[in-house]
């Protein structure tokens, strides 16, 4: 029962150990080449979202706070959207709201296409730390009312 | 025009399920069904029999590819859709919470 | 260089919000200048907008530097301008009020982050020249606003906010459901281009589909009356400021504004439509008026009188001529002052005592001298008492209404006025006028930046007559009429300001 508190078995706490380290590599490979590939800000913030929520399974949430807390994961949610409206803001410099001034690049290539990365990591930030803290806040829930009945 | 017809039965279905369920669990799963038809549909708006992904690569050019525009709209409406869960899910708990039930008949502190 | 006040109206609230929830929290005190000092920039630059719309004409700007309609788009023509100055104007005085209002909650810096998204969705909503980011926007309001309605945490607040929460959602389906539609037959999400497509010709029927989506679409979310059973639960269960932003300018940012270009500028308006919009429009009229009368809630009075005074907006709109659709904007306009500062009455009332119940209160005056003569004119100015703005645009409307030969609409239109201002009545009579109660003796009045908003949106209700004198009805309420009467127009206005 006590074994139960902390976290699943053996077995899913060893996969995870080997893996979630993988998994945020792949998202933060998605997001460093949304720009050349399908993926993307987005897709990429949900997978680092996902190792951090993989650990709060396997080992329960005080493993995962170690990691990232709620504290730290507002704090990166707000800064990637200042980031991106930032970045948004340069372009009147240039003339025009979301202007893309930076140089262009050669296509296909990683550095190119200039401030969509930036773009994409801002947008990463946002979407990891957010789905974090959604999830983090509908366990939250879920612990309290356990709590209750005991 | 069969597939539209059937996003559109989907689309009843969600509509019925938040309309006739009384479970508050039930009629948030009603939304999300509703709200993937829609998503369904706009992007089988977009699709052209034979048409590919509309993702350009350095070593192949694409003669035939589907309407890219829905593709992405459609993103931003399940980003839209994946907010409007998780909060209605949240307040659902919250309910739960306080009234001790999901049950809509028995939620009833508001009148009139 | 003018063009770049468009996307401030986005970015500012925008970026004060996410400031809030970096710094707001750690410093207290913070989030209260912040967003004070971001909705004044914006009321200053919505009002500055006005003068430039009146030099400059209609404004399109390329976000991003790419072409309509290849690129997304941002408007700015006389109903946006009229509807900014509406929005950012209540916004800017109802922040002002949260500042003491909403110490008696915790965590202040939560709600001002979500007031200034909710904010930054209504602008987005109005300056988007784009149907889908119209939409995008609007979600963003409106997922807001869900999250206010539920900001006290209780019994009442949750039921009423996942009500609201299921009903806009169902909304935005159907609206979603008809950009879809639109676009499978235009090819093309930009307005002024679906506005051009669609006066081609073709596939009239599914364009009838789209109405009648975007009907109970818009509808839902401003509570025409078969959809408004969401606005008497949510709107009293909000905080008080929150229910003044809700019931005084969100459902017009996302209903009625939406109504109004859709139809008029993009689809284009048949007769069908129109009778439709104003049928809809009594029938709020006439069931809110009546409801509100029973109530015994003084937010909840409030609220059944926002769907009546919205049926009288929808009315003056649905009518299709010059003078109707002014008396609606004016209407609108007019609304959303008086609306709000009977919504800050009620929330100062509670402040003061901790009731919402009329039956409770009673010779408040003597006590809180400012509450009770702002709701004093407050009150008049719905009900149509002649120096204030309420009773211009009710007249503009019921003559509407006569010259448009729909005499029977324009007889329901007076009566509701007399019934507005018996339930007015008897909010004066019971809750400031009569007996003070014994365990109300002790009561102060509420602190200075309450009192503050409130008098300065009694003297707008003053002042709101003003608007119709020759030279200011030009500019402001004038270019607002007749961007929504130039019609499929629209769309060649747009395409000369984009070369």
């Amino acid at each position: 029962m006590k074994e139960q508190q902390k976290g699943m078995t053996i077995i899913v706490k060893t996969i995870t150990r080997l893996t979630v380290g993988l998994i945020l590599l792949f998202g933060i490979y998605i997001v460093a080449n949304g720009h050349i590939s399908p993926g993307g800000g987005f897709a990429g913030g949900v997978i680092i979202a996902l190792s951090f929520i993989h650990i709060m399974l396997a080992f329960g949430k005080e493993d995962a706070f170690k990691k990232m807390n709620q504290g730290v994961a507002s704090f990166f949610e707000s800064i990637g959207a200042i980031i991106f409206i930032t970045l948004a803001n340069l372009g009147i410099a240039g003339g025009y709201f979301f202007l893309n001034f930076l140089s262009k690049g050669e296509p296909f290539k990683l550095f190119s296409s200039g401030l969509i990365p930036l773009y994409n990591i801002a947008i990463s930030f946002k979407v990891g730390a957010g789905l974090f803290i959604i999830v983090v806040i509908l366990m939250l829930f879920k612990i309290t009312k356990e709590d209750e009945k005991k | 025009m069969t597939v539209y017809f059937l996003c559109l039965v989907l689309f009843c279905i969600g509509l019925y399920c938040i309309v006739r369920k009384r479970n508050l669990i039930k009629i948030i799963i009603g939304i999300a069904i509703m709200e993937y038809s829609v998503n369904l549909f706009f992007i089988l708006i977009g699709y052209k029999i034979g048409g590919r992904a509309p993702i350009h690569s350095s070593d192949q050019t694409i003669l035939n590819m589907v309407d890219p525009l829905p593709q992405a709209l459609v993103l931003t409406a399940i980003v839209i859709g994946l907010a409007v869960t998780a909060l209605i899910a949240a307040i659902a708990i919250r309910v739960y919470e306080k009234y001790g039930t999901f049950d809509i008949t028995k939620i009833r502190k508001l009148k009139g | 260089m003018t063009r770049i006040l468009l996307p401030l109206f986005v970015v500012i609230p925008l970026g004060a919000a996410f400031l809030n929830s970096l710094i707001g929290k750690r410093i207290k005190g913070f989030s209260d200048v912040l967003s004070a000092i971001a909705t004044c920039a914006l009321a200053c630059i919505s009002i500055y907008s006005v003068f430039i719309f009146k030099d400059t004409g209609l404004i399109v700007y390329k976000v991003g530097g790419w072409i309509p309609p290849m690129g997304i788009a941002m408007v700015m023509d006389g109903l946006t301008v009229f509807m900014l100055v509406t929005v950012n104007l209540v916004a800017f005085l109802i922040s002002i009020y949260s500042i003491s209002y909403m110490e008696k909650y915790t965590e202040k810096w939560i709600f001002y982050c979500l007031f200034l998204l909710m904010v930054a969705g209504m602008n987005g909503v109005i300056i988007s020249g784009d149907l889908f980011n119209l939409y995008v926007f609007l979600e963003i309001a409106a997922i807001a606003s869900y999250a206010l309605v539920a900001f006290g945490t209780e019994h009442e607040e949750l039921e009423a906010a996942f009500k609201y929460a299921v009903m806009g959602t169902v909304a935005s389906s159907f609206i979603l459901l008809g950009i879809a539609f639109l676009y499978s037959v235009t090819s093309t999400l930009n307005m002024a281009d679906m506005s051009l497509e669609i006066a081609k010709g073709g596939s009239p029927r599914i364009i009838m589909l789209v109405s009648v989506f975007f009907l109970m679409g818009f509808g839902l979310k401003s509570a025409l009356v078969p959809f408004h059973a969401w606005l008497p639960d949510a709107h009293p269960s909000a905080p008080a400021p929150i229910s003044a932003m809700l019931s005084g300018v969100l459902i017009k940012s996302l209903g009625i504004y939406a109504i109004a270009r859709v139809f008029f500028n993009v689809l284009g308006t048949s007769p069908q439509v129109l009778s439709a919009l104003m049928i809809l429009g009594v029938l709020s009229l006439i069931i809110g008026g009546c409801l509100a009368l029973g109530q015994w809630d003084f937010k909840r009075l409030l609220a059944y009188s926002s769907i009546s005074q919205i049926g009288y907006v929808m009315l003056g709109i649905g009518l299709g001529t010059p003078l109707g659709i002014m008396g609606g904007l004016f209407h609108l306009f007019n609304h959303s002052i008086f609306k709000s500062l009977l919504f800050l009455n009620s929330g100062a009332v509670e402040y003061a005592t901790g009731t919402r119940d009329l039956q409770k209160m009673g010779g408040l005056r003597e006590k809180m001298p400012v509450t009770s003569s702002t709701s004093l004119i407050g009150s008049m100015s719905i009900a149509g008492i002649p120096p204030f703005n309420g009773f211009w645009s009710k007249l503009i409307i019921i003559a509407a209404c006569v010259q448009a030969h729909h005499f029977a609409y324009a007889v329901w239109a007076v009566l509701i006025s007399l019934l507005t201002l018996a339930y007015f009545m008897k909010v004066q009579r019971y809750a400031f006028f009569g007996e003070l109660k014994e365990r109300l003796s002790h009561i102060k009045e509420c602190p200075f930046f309450m009192k503050f908003s409130m008098i300065s949106l009694a003297v707008l209700c003053l002042a709101g007559g003003l608007l119709l004198l020759p030279g200011v009805f030009d500019s402001f309420l004038g270019a607002a009429s007749d961007a929504v009467l130039a019609g499929k127009d629209y769309a060649n206005v747009v395409f000369v300001a984009i070369r």
